[in-house]
């Protein structure tokens, strides 16, 4: 049996190594890259509080099942938008997008 | 006692490989360090006997996702391939990890310091079950009380919608060049 605060602790420090992640870096693909590590802790937790806390319902499962598919969806059109970016600017950096249009 | 051992092992990896994965210089070495990630997330899926969780973990994100991102650094920048464009930030590094210790030293205190946990803990049998796919597929189809059919449909016109979004936003351009 694990104590349900470990699960805690580690979404709690993946969570936060993704927003360093997503603050530091300066390359879009990177970022992103950042931003599945806190959707993933956030499921972390989800399926945690589930089934160590309230082990008859399946609510914490199925959340993490929607998420799972929405965070595909979401980085499927990330990365469309990202390589548009790259093929209008000619840079995948974040300083170089200041105007929506050239 | 076996699974505080697995779960001691597949922390340590996850953590490790998240650390990796955001102090890297090469991007792709970034994406690897994702994988690991999530691999590790989906063995915790596995420990808490999610199995189906953790095996649509392993083929839409580990599958899915990962050859994604790996298609798309090698279609964006040579550059970035070869460690060239990611530099030292100097003091805005220190202020990253700056803000998110305290954050991390916030949450975690919050989880642990507040009551209801200590009122729900108790459940020495949480682990004994696990969720056969009868009741996965019937839950995901059910209109019932707890049933999910309403969310499930959304997330097929949302799939749909990102389908022609992003074939949209791709083919902009290229009809633009062609003329």
């Amino acid at each position: 049996m694990i104590p349900v605060e470990y699960f805690f602790i580690l979404s709690g420090l993946l969570f936060f190594i993704g927003v360093f992640g997503f603050v530091t870096r300066r390359n879009l693909v990177a970022m992103l890259i950042s931003v599945e590590l806190v959707l993933n802790s956030v499921d972390i937790n989800f399926a945690a509080f589930n089934r160590l806390l309230f082990p008859g319902g399946y609510e914490g499962m199925f959340f993490t099942l929607f998420s799972i598919g929405v965070s595909a969806a979401e980085s499927a059109v990330a990365l469309a938008i990202i390589i548009n970016v790259y093929r209008h600017f000619h840079s995948d950096q974040v300083n170089s997008i200041e105007n929506m249009k050239l | 006692m076996a699974r505080l051992v697995m779960f001691a092992i597949l922390a340590v990896v996850i953590l490790a490989s998240a650390v990796f994965c955001v102090s890297t210089k090469r991007i792709m070495r970034a994406a690897t360090g994702l994988l690991f990630v999530l691999f590790g997330v989906a063995g915790l899926y596995f420990l808490l006997d999610y199995t189906f969780l953790g095996a649509a973990q392993i083929s839409i994100y580990a599958g899915g996702i990962t050859m994604m991102y790996i298609f798309a650094i090698q279609l964006v920048s040579k550059r970035t391939l070869q460690g060239l464009s990611e530099r030292w930030l100097g003091k805005r590094t220190f202020l990253a990890a700056f803000i998110a210790l305290v954050g991390v030293a916030t949450v975690i205190l919050v989880l642990l310091k507040n009551q209801f946990i200590n009122i729900l803990t108790g459940n020495e049998n949480a682990l004994a079950n696990e969720i056969t796919m009868d009741i996965v597929g019937k839950t995901l189809m059910s209109a019932d009380k707890y049933g999910y059919v309403l969310p499930f449909e959304f997330i097929s016109v949302f799939l749909l919608a990102c389908i022609i979004g992003g074939l949209v936003i791709l083919n902009k351009n290229k009809k633009e060049e062609s003329k």
